[in-house]
């Protein structure tokens, strides 16, 4: 498939499948972090500046604590993601696909530094582009990955219920494209439902000409067939 | 056996199993009780079979999908790493860090070489030819450190007589660990950055002592000094030492691929940088409560810093010797 979908082995011998993010997602995260901080910093600023040199002190520790382990104490201990990354339904985690330890998220924390250089995070961009699985320095040192949170799945059932035997015999790979085509069919647009089915119409009723609406009916007949569906009383999932 | 029948066979299993995760997740402490059992595990490994199942039947992508994402979440819950906190932070300061640091010696001595070597330079350098300050700082900064260390202020080391203990133990903090997180990371440049913090910093420190030597404030420097050196000289030498090995995994791999000896040797590094923070958050502890107090005689403050030195020197040596291999040395 034409994704960036990479596998993690498991004790379990499956592959688990998950989708690293990209540059431009994550500098949203990132910048969104950034102005949390800013703005943490500010009201700080504003509070402990009623405390004089006491304040000052105190304020020193924050702005380094903002700076150095915001995100890493967001990253262990708030599943993995902070703030920005929730936002933008990312998460860091190993390369063995557990949540991200202490020393990891230290690690690629602490190599922010490198990464930013000469500015504006242009080591980073540069090696997540070349890595294949969108890693920069920091997290490559790191063995960690970021990757979308549990991505939303589009899985709807039609309400056909009819089943009609296949016109002709179907390899593996085309069943699963038919299939997929009647349970994606609710997330696409009805033009968009009935181009692609009408690729199919010659091989559907190769006698009749089908109008739209039939050739996406007959597609779903076609996959209630394949994937066995019994009877006209379902629930429909979600 | 048809995707439908595998999925109404199985939905009442993936549903219980999402609620348990639901609640794993949560992070309730009830529940997690409750979920301690065998149970999880076994739910986790059907999932895991189901999944298989689907993948070699052919089942659609999107079932596919939705057992996959059930296995990621059930993976998350089940593969763990178990934070026991205090125990390793015992563990840490009795026996890890001291071990890290010997295994490490060869770095050790070379960002050490590469600090205190300038340093020595140019402290008689600027004996020598004491316009060669000039060179190093500017006449502003010069005059600056001038009023920080004159004998006759009654708090040393500040650039304000109305600076604060507290809030210069915060710049400290700030300033002194940032600076040591600086040097480590840049090490990732093929060692250059930890070179260049560690040169730079070896150079002002030896040209500023020798330049306040002879201005005759060499007591009020020292005995400023001599409380936290101990401390913030040897932790901004290990963090060096961290940054230049970090940068010498990638410089020479060794039979491993670049990445992969960088991932070894960045887990190993990252311990000694723990034990710095630690150096340096009681280092700057010293350093704003006790080095800057005027009050105290100058020989107690040379024998806490002579004594300060040799503690460091005898727990980096002999401290967590008993359970340490011999290959590692």
């Amino acid at each position: 498939m034409l994704d960036t979908s990479e596998k993690i082995e498991t004790p379990e011998g499956v592959d688990l499948e998950v989708v690293p993010a990209g540059v431009i997602v994550r500098c949203l995260a990132y910048l969104i972090d950034f102005s949390i901080r800013a703005v943490i910093f500010i009201v700080l600023a504003i509070l402990l500046g009623w405390l004089g040199d006491l304040g000052a002190g105190v304020l020193s520790i924050f702005v380094f604590l903002l700076e150095w382990l915001y995100p890493v104490v967001f990253e262990v201990f708030i599943n993995g993601s902070t703030p920005g990354k929730k936002l933008m339904k990312l998460r860091v985690i190993q390369e063995d696909g557990t949540p991200v330890k202490l020393s990891s998220s230290v690690i690629r924390n602490l190599l922010r530094v490198v990464d930013f250089l000469p500015l504006g995070y242009l080591t980073g961009m540069i090696t997540m582009v070349l890595s294949g699985n969108f890693r920069r320095l920091g997290d490559m040192a790191a063995e960690t990955m970021v990757v979308y949170d549990d991505s939303v799945n589009i899985y709807s059932i039609s309400e056909h219920c009819q089943r009609r035997p296949l016109p002709m015999p179907f390899k593996l790979f085309e069943q699963q494209a038919i299939i997929q085509f009647s349970q994606r069919a609710e997330g696409l647009s009805e033009a968009r439902q009935f181009e692609l089915a009408n690729i199919l119409s010659p091989m559907l009723s190769p006698t009749t000409t089908e109008t739209n609406q039939q050739a996406v009916d007959a597609l779903h007949e076609i996959s209630n067939e394949l994937i066995g569906r019994t009877s006209g009383e379902q629930e429909v999932k979600s | 056996m048809k995707q439908e029948l595998f999925e109404q066979k199985n939905q009442t299993h993936w549903d219980s199993f999402t609620e348990m995760l639901g609640s794993l997740e949560a992070k309730r402490k009830k529940d997690k009780k409750n979920l301690q059992s065998a149970e999880f595990p076994a739910k986790y490994r059907l999932i895991c079979h189901h999944l298989s199942i689907a993948k070699t039947r052919g089942y659609s992508p999107q079932l596919i999908q939705q057992l996959n994402e059930l296995m990621k979440r059930g993976h998350r819950q089940l593969y763990q790493y178990r934070n026991l906190f205090f125990y390793r932070f015992l563990e840490f300061i009795t026996t890890g860090f001291p071990q890290s640091i010997r295994q490490n010696w060869t770095y050790i001595w070379i960002a050490s070489a590469i600090f205190y070597l300038p340093a020595i330079l140019l402290f008689l350098l600027v004996m020598a030819f004491p316009d060669l300050i000039y060179n190093v700082f500017d006449p502003h900064d010069v005059a600056r450190f001038e009023s920080m260390y004159d004998p006759t202020s009654d708090r040393i080391g500040r650039d304000r007589q109305s600076d604060t203990d507290v809030m210069m133990f915060g710049h400290y903090i700030a300033n002194n660990i940032g600076v040591a997180f600086r040097t480590f990371a840049t090490g990732l440049l093929f060692t250059l950055g930890s070179l260049f913090f560690l040169l730079y910093n070896g150079i002002v420190f030896g040209a500023l002592a020798s330049h306040l030597t002879m201005l005759g404030s060499a007591e009020t420097f020292y005995t400023f000094v001599v409380g936290h050196c101990a401390f913030e000289l040897t932790a901004i030498t290990f963090s060096g030492a961290a940054g230049i090995k970090l940068g010498f995994s990638i410089i020479a791999p060794g039979l491993r691929t670049r990445v992969q000896a960088l991932k070894e040797s960045a887990r190993e590094c990252v311990s000694i940088m723990y034990g710095v923070i630690l150096m340096l958050l009681m280092a700057a502890f010293v350093e704003a409560f006790w080095s800057s107090n005027t009050a105290l005689a100058p020989m107690i403050k040379y024998g806490v810093g002579a004594t300060l030195w040799v503690l460091v020197i005898v727990y980096f040596v002999f401290a967590g010797r008993a359970n340490e291999s011999r290959s590692a040395l």
